[in-house]
């Protein structure tokens, strides 16, 4: 018999390697004449290129410079539409745009070339702000600087909310998120023989960068090989991102006929790379006495930068996720994504699900208020259960675990005593104390028919040394994939865990299983390599003239020996999305997701009030996540993924002056350190989802719409303030209290 | 006027003894990973702010990023990460960062280990109070530090024969 993987918390292949040192990152990686990349960048928000001087005091015949003429195929990076330039030859619509490219031997040189060219331009009026947008201070995107809009109707919220006992307004806004993964990004691209380009780099996606790659260098996909390095984590900041970078990487080695490694410095990086959407989310509910929400009227509007990239995507999760985990039969909510001269904003790990879901996780907690009922008895009041229908209209046919979820945390944390301690302590205490509720969901996979477009395929090798390789697409950014698919084929076929290996992402060996994004990965990928294990499983059983379980001791020599004799097998299978999902992308209606995960959060924190200082001090949480692969992982991506909104709500601030980015390094973008932490503790629910291998389905993106609602509302639970604004921080308290004449 | 000479100095690194050439504005990060191709240390930001490039020098954990050559001195000792383990045997420290869920991504994984290090040198049974203060130093995107401070005092543990 041999032990079940699935379930179990093994340990992970990479950490060996990670903790050794051994494991190679794109820097680590040095290739034969390789030399070093910079980018010349715009230095203004908005303008024209008039001229580009090389100054003549630099040997420039020591390197490598390259313009948009050396682009081999057409100036732009495809990701969705086909808006965003490589390099940049007239009008230009952020700060950090390219202008010119340069590689010479050592980085060194690179950026002492990069210091010794000009770019002088043409200032044309810039787009900064969502009011910037909406005044047409300038026109950056069609006639209104709107790139997209969306809109969700169910019943009739305007007649509901007349019938309410009370109304409740709000308006909360989200500003930026650097993602801030220790690694920058970074990219070697090299030329291959009869013009073709290999990639090797940070990166989430080989495939997005490849298509990209095919219509900038105009070859042919089998010509371009795209791979992952060991990447240092991306959080949704290498999803895109590293199109544009291998364009810049990929034209260089073209031109110097060479190896080319670009790594980014941290300033650069967090200069000119995705953030998160700001946004401002509006709200307006009629609510009855008992606290059960009659209608809601919501809107959304999001801040996308300069170029569509993801926008289109983002802003369509952010509406579906905008009533929150709540059941309504009356919701008109409308999203609307601007145009502003700043770097396109991108995917970060909630992909627009945290922005609206902060809003409703105040809003309810401000309604629980007005109402004089408790965080709690409004969310029980209204929260989704088996059988309830979302404001697309999708029916919860199964795996609902917010209940579960939500009594899990309340019972963990003492919820209700606790509440009772923290206002005793606080009525004689300047450090007041506080306790703060979330609630909330996150569809997993790609949003309605996204899954149906992709056709993902994955697939599973014997190998010559008699191990069982996974061909897939979806890269190892620290998550723990290439340990949970291993899990899964393990157990599928019922062999050991041992015998099972994973191919490197590498475009030229593996089928497009898809990005590495969207919390798809063990739901999608992993339902896919279930059939492929079963079927290599038959195959194998075949072979050897038995039905019975394969002989684990026996396997790697069973593998060989069907190699020997019958030749390569290779089985792919592709991703069928059950066709009782129906989307209707254009009215925002029907079933969004194929299924969703559900978490529910308590916080803890202190606030001392002589100078707002605020401490985190424990956030329970808890979520169904279909069924736990690997127990130890998951925990390890509640826990990542809780700080990473933890410091969302409370310290990560991004700020601009002028479209410049101010807060680029880690010394004044501050994102939690240790002492910063709060204790985490974490409640796995498992409620199976029956199209997930052994019941899972989404968890990577979870957390993050947790932390920051629970943290604002311990913050205005401690305080007695109202932070409608991400990040809370003392100065934001300060100005609140000053506002309502409440300083002392 | 830009100053060519280099400086000459012979340290010990990971037990074994170099001579080493350098000019003397040349970052340590880049002397360990250029020179002498010892890629274990990363770099994460350059000014000294991230961590990952933490290394031992004379017994105390510091940033290699904001060394200099030039503020070295013969019979220096270094250590990196490459000198905690022998081939595939690893020390107390990394064995528990791999058993306890230490590591995801890896890149603050060098960094958090030597410190781990600096820190069980000085200190065999720290509370996770002491651990939070060491690696406060050291940024991590990915775990929420939990389990790293769970790798940390099993690490002391076991470094203590299992005794607390």
């Amino acid at each position: 018999m041999v032990d079940k993987c699935v379930g179990e918390s093994l340990t992970r292949r990479d950490a060996l390697d990670k903790v050794r040192g051994a494991a190679k990152y794109v820097d680590d990686i040095d290739l034969p004449g390789m030399w070093h990349g910079a980018v010349v960048r715009t230095q203004i928000p908005h303008g024209k290129i008039k001229d580009v001087k090389l100054d003549p005091a630099f040997p420039w015949d020591e390197v490598c410079v390259a313009d948009a003429r050396d682009i081999p195929g057409r100036n732009c990076v495809a990701i969705i539409e086909e808006d965003l330039p490589l390099i940049i030859t007239d009008e230009f619509k952020h700060i950090g745009e390219a202008v010119l490219l340069i590689a010479a031997p050592t980085r060194e040189m690179a950026l002492r070339a990069r210091d010794h060219v000009k770019v002088s331009c043409r200032k044309l009026e810039p787009v900064l702000t969502i009011e910037d947008a909406k005044a047409m201070r300038s026109k950056i995107r069609g006639a209104d600087n709107i790139f997209f809009k969306y809109k969700i109707e169910c019943g009739d919220a305007s007649k509901a909310i007349k019938k309410a006992d009370l109304i409740v307004e709000g308006r909360y806004e989200v500003g930026h998120q650097e993602h801030a993964y220790i690694e920058p990004n970074g990219i070697i691209a090299a030329p291959r023989d009869g013009g073709g380009i290999e990639i090797v780099g940070s990166l989430q996606c080989p495939f997005y960068i490849s298509k990209a790659m095919a219509i900038l260098m105009n070859l042919p996909e089998d010509k371009i090989s795209v791979r992952q390095a060991t990447v240092g984590g991306a959080f949704g900041g290498k999803e895109d991102y590293p199109s544009l970078l291998a364009g810049y990487a990929a034209v260089l080695a073209r031109k110097a006929n060479r190896p080319v490694k670009i790594i980014y410095e941290r300033d650069e990086d967090m200069s000119v790379t995705t953030k998160r959407h700001p946004a401002v989310v509006v709200h307006r509910s009629g609510v009855k006495r008992d606290g059960t929400i009659l209608g809601m009227e919501i809107s959304v509007e999001m801040e996308a930068g300069a170029y569509s990239t993801l926008t289109a995507v983002v802003l369509s999760r952010g509406l579906i996720h905008a009533t929150g985990p709540y059941r309504c039969e009356n919701v008109l909510a409308n999203a609307v994504a601007y145009a502003t001269n700043t770097p396109p904003n991108g995917a970060f790990r909630g992909f627009g699900a945290p922005q609206t879901i902060f809003a409703i996780e105040r809003h309810m907690d401000r309604i629980a208020l007005a109402l004089g009922i408790s965080p709690l008895e409004i969310r029980r009041k209204n929260m989704f259960k088996l059988g309830d229908v979302t404001s697309t209209g999708q029916r919860l046919t199964e795996s609902v675990g917010a209940t579960k979820c939500l009594d899990a945390v309340i019972a963990s944390s003492d919820y209700k005593k606790r509440i009772v301690e923290i206002a005793k302590h606080n009525k004689s205490s300047q450090i007041k104390r506080g306790l703060g509720l979330s609630l909330y969901w996150h569809g997993a996979a790609f949003t309605g028919s996204g899954e149906a477009k992709i056709k993902a395929k994955a697939g599973l090798r014997l190998d010559p040394d008699g191990v069982i390789r996974l061909l897939v697409a979806a890269t190892e950014m620290g998550q723990g994939a290439h340990t949970v698919l291993v899990q899964i084929v393990a157990d599928a076929m019922g062999v050991g865990f041992s015998h099972i290996g994973v191919e490197t992402p590498d475009t030229a060996l593996v089928p497009n299983s898809g990005p590495t994004v969207a919390s798809r990965t063990t739901l999608v990928v992993g339902s896919v390599l279930d059939k492929c294990a079963r079927k290599m499983k038959a195959a194998l059983q075949e072979f050897i003239g038995s039905e019975d379980s394969l002989p684990d001791d026996k396997l790697s020599n069973i593998v060989k020996r069907y190699l020997k004799e019958r030749g390569p097998l290779t089985i792919v299978e592709q991703f069928q999305l059950p066709p009782n999902i129906v989307w209707d992308e254009l009215n925002h209606k029907g079933d969004a997701y194929p299924g969703y995960s559900w978490g529910a959060d308590v916080a803890e924190v202190e606030v001392d009030m002589t100078t707002l200082d605020v401490s985190m001090k424990k956030i329970w949480v808890a979520c169904d996540i279909g069924r736990a692969i690997n127990p130890k992982l998951v925990e390890g991506q509640i826990e990542g993924g809780t700080l990473q909104s933890v410091g969302y709500g409370a310290m990560e601030s991004v700020i601009w002056n002028d479209g410049r980015l101010v807060t680029n390094r880690f010394q004044n973008y501050i994102i939690p350190t240790s002492l910063d932490a709060p204790e985490i503790e974490t409640i796995i629910v498992e409620e199976p989802f029956s199209i997930g291998p052994f019941g899972a389905k989404g968890l990577g993106e979870l957390p993050m719409n947790g932390g920051a609602p629970a943290i604002a509302n311990a913050i205005a639970h401690a305080t007695g303030l109202d932070p409608c604004s991400l990040p809370v921080t003392p100065e934001k308290l300060l100005k609140e209290m000053r506002i309502s004449g409440n300083e002392k | 006027m830009k100053n060519n000479m280099k400086i000459k100095i012979s340290i010990e690194i990971n037990g074994k003894d170099f001579e080493i050439e350098a000019l003397p504005e040349t970052r340590l990060v880049d002397l360990l990973r250029n020179d002498l191709k010892l890629t274990g240390t990363k770099e994460g930001c350059g000014e000294g702010e991230c961590g990952a490039c933490t290394v031992i020098l004379n017994g105390a954990a510091v940033n290699s990023c904001i060394i200099l050559c030039g503020q070295l001195k013969t019979g220096d000792r270094l250590i990196t990460i490459e000198g905690l383990s022998d081939g595939d045997k690893l020390s107390a420290i990394q064995d528990a960062f791999v058993k306890n869920g230490g590591v995801q991504c890896g890149i603050c994984t060098p960094g958090m280990i030597m410190v781990a290090y600096a820190l069980l040198e000085k200190n065999g049974s720290p509370t996770r109070f002491e651990i939070a203060e060491a690696i406060a130093g050291n940024l991590c995107r990915c775990t929420g530090y939990t389990k790293i401070i769970d790798s940390i005092e099993c690490a002391s543990a076991a470094m203590n024969g299992g005794k607390r």
